[in-house]
């Protein structure tokens, strides 16, 4: 089986996230970059498939130079070979950019099954998952919680969460599926598997390798623009509900919850 | 890159060394970075959440932590590839164990079972005990354990009592004695045994738990590390195969004493680790507790407090990376055969055991104060065990302790250097006698510094060389041999000798880090290292006129404490503000900011 991972690398949700000047765009200096955790998932469940049944994983990511780190940790959690996707009039594509490009890239490549997370922490769109199963022309299964291959290797069973309910969907492959937190526990990238992702091929590719039109990618291919970010509103100071007896303080407390914080 | 330059161990003190001649962790390559966050993720996945219950000494935990460990491969960074483990360098071990430092008692077991409990069959096994014990070690299906104190033997470790005599047909030594203090014992399937060979020669062995004889004592009720097992081992008439004799009968001092060197790094790089963990542990509470209306970590001298513990700790990691590099410089060095002999890299090891006594006490006391910070900046609060603060404040304790107390292994610093220089292989008298030349025409008025950053505390920190020389010089010269018997002398020297390790290496790799980013990058690192040679270079002053003082008298008091006052030169600088561009910046990070 041929399994597909891309893999986006987003801040640590440990960073202190600082919002630049103009307020479009969020400080780099500081930032910790991790793999965004819902493709380590994407990664995870590749590597039990090709447990199953054999064939390789591979990873294709894009970014600036530091996504390699990224992309040798899932080669030190076990996948084989990893695509580095790095091209200075690549930076600042939208999720439909970023679509274009690994789909370029796919396409070069056998695949019965492509992971992407079903959002990235950072910008949390969505989209890119579903942008390149279209380019690519196949179905798109989003929310994975589980997922079963048939036997035959044919076709795939997905669970995917509905407001409380698991709907079961089924679908041919080649498929595009996006991960949800519970679809498994992503393991470690061991010692030994570290030493080994050291020699395992990873190969960097070009806007000029894609094939691509320079306009319909980067800052000046956006569809989408982002106009403003904001932080979280600081958190006010915590309020102590006064009261001589038990049944004064609940009676206050419930008037400031109707009242004030507008909750019941 | 460049070559760095091998030293001698302890030659740090008589030359001159360059950022460029160190190993920082701004140096650290992909795997290294990778194997931390394998760690850490291990910390934080596996251990955290089991923290409470791992203090009852959970035994079935333990084991299992262990053995997930092992499958990580985070037990086997020094056990060779042939044998199971890893065969890493000795900066991935050091990467380990800054992890591992965060893991509350399961960093006791850790220590024990991979330093002293393995590395002597690493270093000292043969061919037979290697392969039948490293691969259940390194893979963590046997915890080990190291039997060396005794109730009278502590400190003077080879005052063993426990006995071995052959037995009659002469396949078993039979062992008499109990040893104490033994981490891992309630646990350990193996353990590396010291006794008397016919109660007179000194010798190692391994020894299982189920052979007939042996057993372990009571508990010990402990002021910290509670999920750890301490007890006696108790050995009557135990039956150890012959085979199980390890290295040579009457050399058992010498695997004793390779490993307490390669413990003392370990130990190091797991305290520094811990360091962090109470820093990130004390802002993170300095921000959100409100007193008087603000966050308390607004408060000078709540912010003092934080810049200190990460302005050591700071010290700390950049000396036991430096050391990491040294052993895997001078490791480098061996040719494919000495490479494969232990004893031969153990040797090469040894070389640094000044550094090792270095790293160990420094580690250990930054560790100390980085707790003790940690918990008055919790208040009431780092009193009481529902936080962190209390538990590490009691778990830190023991390292001042183990692997040789940190007054022997003051002792050691500069027994060690001194040794040496008898020997001839540490150019130490020459270096105090042109230290002794020159302070007659030097006048530090006339020093001229080049306007580069650090150019001051590089200058002192070179001048505090020659003070520490000079008093040396001047102490060994009035005692001779007897010095050793001048133990608070020795103590004061070793504090300078530490100390001045300590600021060369936080120094160098800033240094290190202004060539290779920018001034900018560098300007936290610049500002603690500023703030530390200012805390520093006045007790470094006082130690040396303290021991002049009781060297000399009447005019050669005089005239070496003038001397000691030129050297010993600094004008003060503004270190309340360097501290406070530390603390906003850890502040602002929430985090251990180098
Ligand atoms: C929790 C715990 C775990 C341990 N784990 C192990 C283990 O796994 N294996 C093992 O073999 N041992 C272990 N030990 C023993 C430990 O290494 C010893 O406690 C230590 O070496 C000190 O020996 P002692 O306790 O007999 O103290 P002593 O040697 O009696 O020392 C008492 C005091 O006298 C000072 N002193 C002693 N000699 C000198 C001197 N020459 N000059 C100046 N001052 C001196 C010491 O520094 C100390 O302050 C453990 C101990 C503890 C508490």
């Amino acid at each position: 089986m041929k399994i597909i991972v891309c893999l986006k690398q987003v801040p640590d949700t440990e960073t202190q996230i600082k919002i630049a000047p103009g307020g479009e765009k969020i400080v780099t200096d500081d930032i910790k970059w991790v793999m965004n955790p819902y493709d380590e998932f994407g990664v995870e469940e590749a590597l039990r498939l090709k447990e199953k049944f054999g064939g390789d994983v591979t990873v294709i990511g894009m970014g600036p130079k530091r996504v390699t780190e990224s992309i040798r940790t899932a080669l030190a959690m076990g996948a084989d070979k990893g695509i580095l996707i790095s091209d200075a009039a690549l930076e600042g594509s939208d999720s439909l950019g970023t679509a274009k490009a690994l789909a370029a890239v796919i396409k070069g490549l056998q695949f019965d099954i492509i992971f992407t997370g079903q959002r990235g922490i950072d910008e949390d769109q969505g989209l890119t998952g579903a942008c390149i199963a279209d380019l690519l022309g196949i179905p798109q299964v989003s929310l994975a919680v589980k997922l079963e291959v048939a036997a035959d290797g044919k076709s795939v069973k997905v669970n995917r969460p509905v407001e409380g309910q698991t709907l079961v969907v089924e679908a041919q492959l080649p498929v595009l599926i996006t991960t949800q937190k519970g679809l498994n526990e992503p393991r470690y990238a061991s010692l030994p598997g570290i030493m080994k992702a050291k020699k395992k091929p990873l190969e960097e590719k070009a806007l000029k390798d894609l094939g691509l039109d320079p306009a319909e990618v980067g800052l000046g291919g956006r569809k989408l623009k982002i106009i403003k970010i904001t932080p979280p509103p600081a958190r006010a100071e915590g309020k102590i509900v006064q009261g001589e007896t038990p049944q004064d303080k609940a009676t206050e407390l419930a008037r400031l919850l109707h009242e004030e914080a507008k909750l019941i | 890159m460049a070559e760095r330059k091998i030293f001698a161990g302890g030659e740090f003190l008589i030359g001159d060394v360059g950022h460029g001649d160190v190993f920082t962790p701004e140096d650290f390559t992909e795997e290294h970075k990778m194997i931390l966050e394998t760690a850490k993720d291990f910390i934080s996945k596996e251990i955290n959440p089991v923290i409470d219950r791992l203090e009852e000494k959970n035994h079935e935990l333990v084991l299992d932590l262990l053995k997930k460990a092992g499958e990580l491969g985070l037990l086997g960074t020094d056990v060779p590839e042939e044998y199971g483990g890893m065969g890493l360098d000795k900066v991935s071990t050091t990467v380990v164990g800054e992890a591992m430092g965060t893991a509350g008692s399961f960093s006791v077991v850790y220590g024990a079972h991979t330093g002293i409990g393995t590395l002597p069959i690493v270093y000292f096994g043969n061919e037979e005990q290697k392969k039948k014990y490293l691969p259940k070690l390194a893979g963590g299906d046997w915890c080990a354990a190291y039997c060396l104190t005794e109730s009278g033997a502590g400190s003077d470790a080879l005052n063993a009592r426990t006995k071995a005599v052959l037995s009659p047909d002469g396949k078993y030594y039979i062992l008499n004695g109990e040893k104490m203090f033994i981490t891992n014992a309630g646990w350990a399937s193996s353990f590396v045994v010291y006794a008397k060979v016919d109660g007179q020669h000194f010798t190692g062995f391994i020894v299982e738990k189920t052979f007939p004889g042996v057993s372990t004592g009571a508990e010990e009720k402990k002021m910290g590390a509670h999920g750890s097992s301490t007890r006696p081992v108790i050995f009557e008439d135990a039956k150890v195969p012959v085979e199980n004799l390890m290295y040579e009968v009457g050399k058992g001092h010498k695997i004793a004493f390779n490993i307490l060197n390669i413990g003392r790094w370990k130990l190091g790089a797991m305290t520094m680790g811990g360091c962090k963990g109470c820093v990130t542990g004390a802002v993170k509470y300095a921000k959100g507790r409100v007193q008087f209306k603000v966050p308390i970590s607004s408060f000078g001298m709540i912010k003092q407090k934080i810049a200190d513990m990460a302005i050591r700790t700071y010290m700390s990691e950049s000396m036991m990376y430096r050391l990491a590099g040294m052993f895997d410089d001078k490791l480098g060095t061996l040719d494919e055969k000495a490479k494969k002999s232990g004893a031969e890299t153990a040797k090469a090891i040894e070389e640094y055991a000044p550094e090792c006594s270095i790293s160990k006490v420094y580690g250990s006391e930054c560790l100390d104060f980085c707790t003790d910070e940690y918990v008055q900046i919790l208040g009431g609060y780092g009193y009481c065990s529902e936080y962190p603060a209390e538990r590490y404040y009691r778990d830190a304790r023991i390292n001042r302790i183990w692997e040789g107390t940190n007054e022997i292994n003051r002792m050691l610093v500069p027994g060690t250097m001194l040794q040496r220089a008898l020997k001839g292989q540490l150019a130490l008298l020459p270096a105090a006698q042109a230290v002794a030349g020159e302070l007659m025409t030097y006048s530090p008025l006339s020093v001229q510094l080049p306007d580069t950053p650090l150019a001051l505390q590089q200058h002192v920190i070179k001048m505090s060389k020659k003070l520490a020389l000079m008093v040396a010089g001047v102490a060994a010269q009035k005692f001779g041999p007897g010095l050793v018997k001048e133990q608070e002398v020795m103590g004061k020297i070793a504090d300078m000798v530490i100390e001045i390790f300590a600021m060369e290496s936080g120094l160098l790799r800033t240094l290190k880090l202004i060539e290779k980013e920018g001034e900018e990058k560098a300007k936290y690192h610049i500002a603690a290292v500023k703030a530390y040679v200012d805390d520093t270079m006045p007790r470094i002053e006082s130690w040396a006129k303290q021991v002049i003082s009781h060297v000399e008298s009447g005019d050669m008091l005089r005239t070496q404490l003038a001397g000691v006052k030129k050297l010993a030169r600094y004008q003060p600088i503004d270190a309340i503000n360097e501290k406070r561009l530390v603390a906003d910046r850890i502040i602002e990070l929430e985090s251990y900011p180098f």
